[in-house]
């Protein structure tokens, strides 16, 4: 597959301030490309690099095999869903998504049937004549996207389009967006600091840190098989267990909390006795039980002291302190409704595989 | 539901009890605002308007109608003065405008922090002395023996110190030059609350510096525009001093009409006339302006 | 505390204060004069006020100014104006803005008799007097002998020798000196108001043909003065005092009695209608024509006076100045202002605008 995008060791410094530490990756034609990250690693920055609103100090953009040193945001084959959509609030519904159109010279009866044509495929027939502000949330963020998409770009980019979206129709408009990129077919370079988002919508995620990425890979490597702690932190929810390795034996290790917490966790590094670790465990991998004999056989076990419910449908959690040394778990409970009857304060016991829950070497990345 | 209950009793008492204290109380507040819009503007313009409607006819003697209308029509200097200074009005206010933009677009999106302040204290400078100081300061630069024909002269670019005081485009740069922050506050406010992010988006569109200007920038700043224009067509249209001083000889402004005849001809009722038509000019120019371009007045007020 | 009885309390003060203070102002005794610049020196208001404890309070005027506020007020707000004799009658009729004097409470005495007899003619309207006579001068020619010799009489203004560099006011003496240099008597015409209309549309016409000679009309006695003294302007019609001025800085620059007659004019004493404190204005005015305060006065406006005796203590130079610029001849030829009657002043207006409407 053709690349649409490859951004080849990019950099970007403001002032002192490294934004952009050279990046680079590669988006093939027809895919949706996620770049994840917590506020201010620089997100905005890179997709600003891509646009063309700012200037790499190094590296090269390339969109569609063409280097884009120089080249104008006007005259790149790339658009630009805005964070907060800027929608021209002095233009109809219709002049929104024809300007585009109209600065490229086209007839107006033309542009009129694009135009039509473009709103229909995104959900608003006849919208036209309407004013911006007399759209809702979601209506907005389809003009937006139509504004750009009628242009038939090569590549779309869009920053955060739904942060401004209330959480229900955040919900309906991730499904919205992922129908309408496999509809066009466009690629699509999609900003978030949600991973759920990420995780959805992508075929693959970048997951960004100070301005360097982290890990690339499809949404179930970077939940399944994180490569740093930060990935593993950052993408879907995890107690996070920092320690000291006591034993190693093979790629699993045995590691000591400050509280005095032992527990069994995979290492996919060279660690020795004595190194300071980081465990993570999903809340589904803990496995529940009102007694030992519940749990699987073959893996350790604790006891612990239900501090709270956290009750969601079917994610519902809950929140246990080990007892004795009162370190907090988020434990998932499992759909069957076995446990709907759990009380605050009542005694449990809990465990979960060595081989599912992974750790790094701390230190370094610690978040 | 208590809460509710609560609230409610608080209103009924204060509709029935701290009311009519309360409303007396910003009565008397706001009477001296009353007064003087009462006092200071409406008495006056009713006067004006009665005055303007009498006639001399022999000492102490006079006659209700037209007669000073009619002397206006009549006389073509007096028209011929009010059409040249509604077009020098609107001419400067055009400049002003020109002048303006560029700058308060340079404020509002570009200068940051420091630079950002010490560009409206320019604007400012030229407000700490008195008009008539400023305009003093203008003629000494200008005239003939001054500052500027001399620097020319050095310059090689004219043999002889020329006069540029007493011609029409000294009177605009007077005008501009007085204008100029009554046109740059109103177009900082309306473009510093343009976003940036729609420029970004038009030029990411395929837009380009002009095609943006003309259907974002402009579109948006409209009101600020107008506010603008309108305080400093009202200004220029009043203004005494300016033309007078730097016009010399040939200044005719409307204005000076006004002071001559009602200080130097004692004819207070002409001035009165001329006065009135002064006020239903720059309302009919106002009016035709924000028609011309679409703006509603009260938009215009709220928005600068 | 209830906010409405802070408010009732806060306008009560309020109401008070102006209370006090308008009781307090109307038991001052204070002269309010309304009057030329130099025509009441710091040193003689004092002097005033040490022999009579009365306080003056001065407001800074001209002819038309002083009209045109006492006829807003309907003659309040002063006790006493000073005029030139010939701009009473006419404001008087038409505004009502004087009283008449009441002779018996003047030092008659202390008046040059004849121009006494003069003002109080050209002063009297239905048999009562409305001005005395206090300071005089002429309308004249300020040259500069270097530069602008040859000019003599007031159509020399307009030659093209000078071109750019005359001046004269937009105002009514202007049209007056070209009337009388081209040999009419426009004074005559006053009574006339169809000849005053035809002579003066002439006059303007001759303004206005020579308007592009002259650098600039000339608004305030600073403006000429600096154009003069920087060569700007070689010769311009102006008062005598001004002329003086010029020449003791500068004695290339004189001034000179038109050949067709120097204009003279003669700053009154007159009570507004509704003056409130008469009795000072009578003692301000029998103060000032004591000789040795007429001629402080005489000196810090750099004219003459009406008061007798003042002469032998004027300053020599300004005397010597003054025979210069008035040889017997010239002396004889003053036209003297007679009072202007109501309406000649917007025929002259008409005129006037139409003027500085020519190109
Ligand atoms: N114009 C600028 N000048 C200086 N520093 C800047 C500028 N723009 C951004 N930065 C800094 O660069 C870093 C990255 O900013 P960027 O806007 O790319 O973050 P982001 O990942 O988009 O964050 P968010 O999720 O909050 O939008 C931040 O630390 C920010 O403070
Ligand atoms: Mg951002």
């Amino acid at each position: 597959m053709d690349q649409d995008l490859e951004v080849d060791r990019v950099s970007k410094r403001y002032n002192a301030h490294l934004a952009v530490d050279a990046l680079s990756f590669a988006v093939p034609h027809g895919s949706f490309f996620s770049i994840l990250g917590p506020s201010g690693c620089g997100k905005t920055t890179l997709l600003r690099l891509i646009a063309g609103f700012l200037e790499p100090d190094s590296g090269d953009v390339r969109i569609g095999g063409h280097s884009m040193r120089g080249v104008s945001p006007n005259r790149r084959p790339v658009n630009m869903v805005f964070q907060n959509l800027a929608l021209f609030p002095m233009m109809s519904v219709g002049e929104n998504v024809g300007y585009g159109l109209a600065r490229r010279d086209i007839a107006s009866t033309e542009i009129r049937n694009r135009v039509a044509a473009m709103l229909k495929r995104v959900g608003l027939p006849g919208a036209e004549g309407k004013r911006v502000d007399q759209l809702s949330g979601g209506q907005k963020q389809r003009v937006a996207i139509a504004r750009s998409l009628v242009l038939e770009p090569t590549l779309l980019l869009l920053d955060e389009p739904l942060g401004a979206l209330d959480l229900k129709l955040r919900e309906h408009m991730k499904i919205e967006l992922k129908q309408l990129q496999a509809d066009f077919g466009t690629t699509f370079v999609y900003i978030t600091h949600d991973q759920s988002e990420a995780l959805v919508l992508s075929d693959r995620v970048a997951v960004m840190s100070a301005g360097r990425f982290e890990q690339i890979g499809t949404p179930q490597e970077l939940y399944y098989a994180p490569h740093t702690a930060f990935v593993a932190g950052f993408v879907g929810a995890n107690n996070r267990l920092s320690g000291t390795v006591q034993r190693v034996d093979g790629d699993i290790i045995e590691l000591h909390t400050a509280q005095g917490l032992a527990l069994h966790a995979r290492c996919t590094e060279h660690v020795v006795a004595g190194n300071e670790v980081e465990a993570f465990v999903r809340p589904e991998v803990v496995g529940l039980a009102r007694d030992a004999a519940g749990l699987a056989t073959g893996t350790p076990y604790y006891t612990g002291r239900i501090e709270s419910l956290l009750f969601d449908g079917a994610n519902s959690t809950v929140l246990v302190r080990e007892q004795p040394t009162n370190t907090e778990f988020r434990i998932a409970l499992p759909q069957t409704g076995q446990f709907a009857d759990l009380r605050e304060s009542e005694m449990i016991v809990f465990g979960f595989d060595p081989e599912r829950a992974i750790s790094f070497r701390g230190g370094n990345d610690g978040r | 539901m208590a809460d509710r209950l609560r609230s409610r009793t608080t209103a009924t008492l204060a509709g029935d009890l701290v009311a009519p204290h309360m409303r007396l109380a910003l009565f008397l507040l706001l009477a001296p605002a009353l007064l003087w819009l009462l006092g200071l503007i409406v008495l006056p313009h009713v006067d004006l308007a009665v005055l303007s409607l009498r006639t001399r006819v022999a000492p102490r003697t006079y006659e209700l109608g037209f007669g000073n209308y009619r002397t206006f029509i009549d006389e073509p200097l007096y028209w011929h003065t009010f059409v040249r200074t509604a077009v020098m009005s609107i001419f400067a206010t055009v400049c002003t405008l020109l002048i303006a933009f560029p700058a308060a677009w340079y404020i509002a999106k570009i200068a940051r922090g420091r630079a950002k302040s010490l560009l409206f204290v320019m604007c400012l400078i030229p407000f700490w002395v008195s008009e008539t100081v400023r305009t003093l300061g203008w003629m000494i630069l200008l005239r003939e023996s001054g500052v500027l024909p001399r620097l020319l002269v050095e310059l090689g670019i004219t043999a002889k110190p020329v006069e540029l005081l007493y011609h029409d485009t000294t009177i605009l740069v007077g005008l501009v030059y007085t204008s100029m922050l009554f046109m740059v506050v109103p177009l900082v406010s309306a473009l510093e609350s343009l976003d940036d992010s729609l420029i970004e988006a038009a030029y990411d569109l395929g837009g380009n510096g002009l095609s943006i200007l003309r259907q974002i920038v402009i579109p948006h700043a409209a009101p600020g525009i107008a506010a603008g224009s309108i305080i400093v067509f009202m200004l220029t249209l009043g203004n005494y001093l300016t033309p007078t001083l730097l016009g010399g000889k040939n200044s005719l402004w409307f204005t000076e009409q006004i002071y001559t005849q009602f200080i130097t001809r004692f004819n207070w009722e002409q001035g009165a006339a001329f006065g009135f038509l002064l006020l239903v000019l720059s309302t009919a120019i106002v009016w035709l302006g924000l028609v011309v371009t679409g703006q509603k007045f009260g938009d215009v007020m709220r928005r600068s | 505390m209830n906010p409405f009885r802070v408010l009732c309390s806060v306008l009560a003060t309020v109401l008070a204060a102006i209370g006090l203070t308008t009781t307090a102002l109307a038991q001052e005794n204070k002269l309010r004069i309304i009057t030329w610049a130099d025509y009441a020196p710091a040193e003689v208001v004092a002097q005033f006020k040490k022999e009579t404890g009365i306080d003056v309070e001065v407001t800074l005027s001209n002819n038309e100014e002083m009209i045109s506020k006492l006829r807003a007020t309907g003659g309040a707000g002063f006790d006493l104006a000073q005029p030139s004799q010939d701009r009473i009658v006419g404001p008087q009729q038409e505004f009502g803005i004087y009283k008449p004097m009441d002779m018996s409470k003047i030092k008659t005495e202390q008046f040059i008799p004849s121009m006494l007899d003069a003002t109080k003619k050209n002063t009297t309207l239905d048999g009562k007097v409305y001005g005395l006579p206090h300071i005089w001068g002429t309308d004249g020619l300020v040259i500069n002998t270097k530069t602008a010799g040859k000019v003599g009489d007031y159509p020399d203004l307009c030659a093209a020798d000078y071109k750019g560099k005359t001046s004269v006011r937009l105002k009514r003496p202007t049209l007056l000196a070209l009337a009388f240099s081209s040999g009419k008597d426009p004074f005559a015409l006053y009574n006339d108001p169809k000849a005053y209309t035809a002579l003066m549309d002439d006059m303007g016409k001759k303004l206005a043909a020579c308007k592009a000679n002259l650098k600039f009309f000339w608004d305030n006695k600073d403006q000429l003065l600096n154009g003069m003294r920087n060569g700007e302007v070689v010769a311009a019609m102006m008062w005598d005092t001004g002329g003086w001025k010029l020449n003791s800085e500068n004695p290339d620059v004189q001034f000179i009695a038109p050949k067709s007659g120097a204009l003279g004019w003669i700053d009154t004493f007159a009570l507004p209608a509704k003056g409130r404190n008469d009795a000072a204005a009578y003692a301000w005015i029998n103060f000032n024509m004591r000789p040795e305060i007429a001629a402080k006065v005489a000196a810090s406006a750099g004219n003459f006076t009406a008061s007798k005796g003042a002469d032998q203590l004027m300053d020599p130079k300004l005397k010597a100045q003054f025979a210069k610029s008035f040889p017997e001849a010239a002396l004889k030829n003053i036209k003297w202002y007679p009072a202007v009657p109501a309406g000649i002043e917007d025929i002259e207006g008409k005129v006037l605008d139409r003027v500085k409407a020519s190109n």
